[in-house]
């Protein structure tokens, strides 16, 4: 078996008068393309009552036979038994790859594309997907609701264990990046106001301007917007390799509720997670500025908390926490919706992971802009 | 077939899961040209023997050998080149769930045998119909095949490359009578004509009586016997005796004989 290669050649040798089809050398899959090459010249010249000489013929595998069944046609290759030179389990696999190609038909051909008419079905498919988004989403909104309710009043149902292992997944393993990002911002936010606010000579002003940020808008944004990135992307990723594997299903089948075993444990924690996130978030942004007032403008931190406790109203804070669990809603929702969504393949859990991070993140600035609008009309 | 050239060989394989020993000084070997069943209870480890061969599982203790050569020692390139002369079919399939049927068979074909894409998704047509699937499959995605059609579209790309040795984890359950019949067939004309080595693993008792050469028994974490399939019927073992002369064993027995 383990010969010297020669690659494999079909010619038609015309010495004997009506013409002798002779196949040599070794028809195997690392000559394929030479070999379709030969076959396609020899195609047109072979009958079905050509003679074939086969004693040349070295190594043959699936590949080569295949190619050697087309070229004889499935009419010679039916009774090719013996007396042909060739060796009986050869003839075997020629004739089971013959009958196996009789069943093998062209695949159609792809459509051609249209440069101008599929530019414009793509942005029509677009429209009418994000329509169709916005919908099922506050359908699932509906169903969450509506799942809660149900299991409100009875406790047997709180799937208690869950619940706190999530919040541990989503809070506590969260809490060092969340604050230390927010400490960082504080830090940057400062002394963007020491350099700004100098040339007024308003510098002691930077404590508001932190104050303000972070209780208003930064601690919950920032935080929003990493657990969209980090705990969306999880919720996704989890309930779509469930739905891949048919795991859902078996929920289902079992007499179970999905909304209720997957989601609403999975909602109910971050509504307690960022929240408590947001916290942190505003105190670590404050102390980050506060260092940096410290070293660059000589503020020391009594001075900062006494400026701070005269400036700045406890209803900043509760205006900026209030957001929070609108959003928690929000980013677990959809990251739960996105799993939902997947299909089958593991580019789908890829794809509906992105797709989860990409809308919570955007619903939530948007979100927040709607908010922004609402305390400036309300005087808050 | 020449005198017997062994192309792998376990010696005093060991696996352990924690506390839990799969295997405990295993020996086996196959040699080229032979079909190889592989039979053992429910979680006696033949799927981990598998593993262990082709060199997705570093074993615990001991050694394996595939065409004389320790996987996992050799360097990255000259283990790339000796993974293409494997075929391995998975027990649930493993097909590429991002690529259609006819693109998951003919990756090998394209990065290894260096086909055009053309050529490539001819030549996966034509392994679909050897495993008897149509050509409206090809096009398919594997998770709207059903259970059969995964387990032949795994098999058709175990067979993408003309392998010299092929793997098959229970290449037939899940499989009609018809189909597994035909499969048992596919096999036999195959090693006839390319002579290559099979290791299988399998329940199906039909397949056992009907292709292969030589029958190993794994039991008590160790493979018991290895032999021709009277030889191995014919062992001194409870597992064996319930095995081979069961309802189903004898069935399938008789079924033969007539
Ligand atoms: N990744 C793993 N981690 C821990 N234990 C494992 C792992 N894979 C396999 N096992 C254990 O090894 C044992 C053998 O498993 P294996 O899958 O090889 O069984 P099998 O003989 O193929 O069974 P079957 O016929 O049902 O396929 C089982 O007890 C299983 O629990
Ligand atoms: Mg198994």
């Amino acid at each position: 078996m383990a010969t010297e290669g020669t690659p494999g050649t079909a010619s038609i040798d015309l010495s004997s008068g009506t013409g002798r089809l002779v196949v040599a050398g070794d028809w195997t899959l690392p000559y394929y393309a030479s070999l379709h090459a030969h076959m396609r010249i020899c195609c047109n010249q072979v009958s079905d009552h050509t003679a074939v000489d086969f004693t040349g013929l070295g190594a043959l595998d699936t590949a080569g036979a295949s190619l050697l069944a087309d070229l004889l046609g499935p009419a010679r290759v039916a009774r090719l038994a013996a007396g042909t030179g060739l060796a009986a389990e050869r003839a075997a696999l020629l004739q089971t790859v013959g009958s196996a190609l009789a069943a093998y038909c062209k695949p159609a051909r792809p459509r051609r594309s249209k440069g101008l008419e599929d530019f414009l079905a793509r942005i029509g498919a677009g429209v009418e997907s994000f329509g169709k988004q916005t919908l099922l989403l506050l359908g699932f909104v509906g169903i969450v609701f509506e799942a809660l309710g149900r299991n409100f009043w009875r406790p047997k149902h709180w799937r208690v264990t869950s619940l706190v292992s999530h919040v541990e997944q989503t809070g506590l393993n969260a809490l060092p990046i969340v604050a230390l990002l927010s400490f960082m911002v504080g830090a940057v936010v400062a002394f963007l106001g020491a350099t700004v606010l100098a040339d007024f000579g308003a510098t002691i002003y930077t404590v508001d301007l932190v104050g303000y940020a972070f209780l208003r808008e930064f601690g919950v944004i920032l935080t929003a917007i990493l657990l969209a990135g980090r705990t969306a992307s999880a919720f996704t990723a989890q309930i779509g390799s469930m739905k891949a594997r048919e795991e859902i299903d078996a929920i289902r089948t079992l007499g179970l509720d999905p909304v209720e075993l997957l989601v609403l444990p999975r909602v109910l924690a971050l509504l307690v997670s960022l929240p408590l996130l947001t916290f942190i978030a505003m105190m670590a942004g404050v102390v980050g500025g506060a260092v940096v007032c410290y070293a660059t403008l000589g503020i020391t931190p009594t001075m900062f908390i006494n400026l701070f406790h005269e400036d700045i109203h406890v209803r900043q804070f509760l205006v900026g926490i209030a957001k929070a669990p609108f959003f928690a809603f929000l980013i677990a929702v959809i990251g739960c919706m996105e799993g939902f969504k997947v299909a089958g393949s593991a580019q789908s859990v890829g794809e509906h992971t992105t797709s989860a991070v990409v809308q919570s993140i955007f619903v939530v600035i948007l979100f927040d802009a709607i908010a922004a609008l609402f305390y400036t009309g309300m005087g808050w | 077939m020449n005198a017997r050239e062994p192309i792998v060989e376990v010696r005093d394989l060991t696996n352990r899961f924690g506390e839990q020993a799969v295997h405990e000084h295993l020996d086996l070997t196959v040699y080229r040209g032979e079909i190889l069943g592989v039979v053992g209870g429910s979680g006696t480890g033949k799927s981990v023997l598998l593993r262990s061969i082709v060199g997705l599982r570093r074993p615990s203790e001991g050694a394996v050998r595939v065409f004389g050569q320790d996987l996992l020692a050799l360097p990255p390139e000259q283990r790339s080149q000796l993974e293409r002369r494997f075929g391995v079919l998975f027990q649930d399939g493993a097909l590429f769930s991002s690529m259609t049927v006819a693109e998951n068979i003919a990756l090998p074909l394209i990065e290894h045998a260096g086909l055009t894409r053309e050529d490539a998704t001819r030549l996966a047509t034509v392994k679909l119909a050897l495993v008897g699937l149509s050509m409206d499959t090809a096009g398919k995605y594997p998770a709207s095949l059903s259970g059969g059609m995964t387990k032949r579209a795994a098999l058709a790309r175990a067979l993408a490359l003309d392998p010299e040795v092929l793997f098959l984890d229970e290449p037939t359950a899940g499989l009609d009578p018809i189909s597994a019949a035909a499969f048992d067939q596919l096999l036999l004309t195959l090693r006839n004509a390319l002579g290559f080595t099979v290791f299988l693993v399998t329940h199906d008792l039909d397949t056992l009586y009907t292709t292969c050469d030589r029958v190993a028994v794994l039991s008590q974490k160790r493979v018991l016997v290895a032999d021709t399939l009277e030889k191995v019927a014919a062992t001194d073992d409870p597992w064996i005796r319930d095995y081979f002369h069961g309802p189903r064993g004898r069935a399938a027995r008789s079924s033969l004989s007539i």
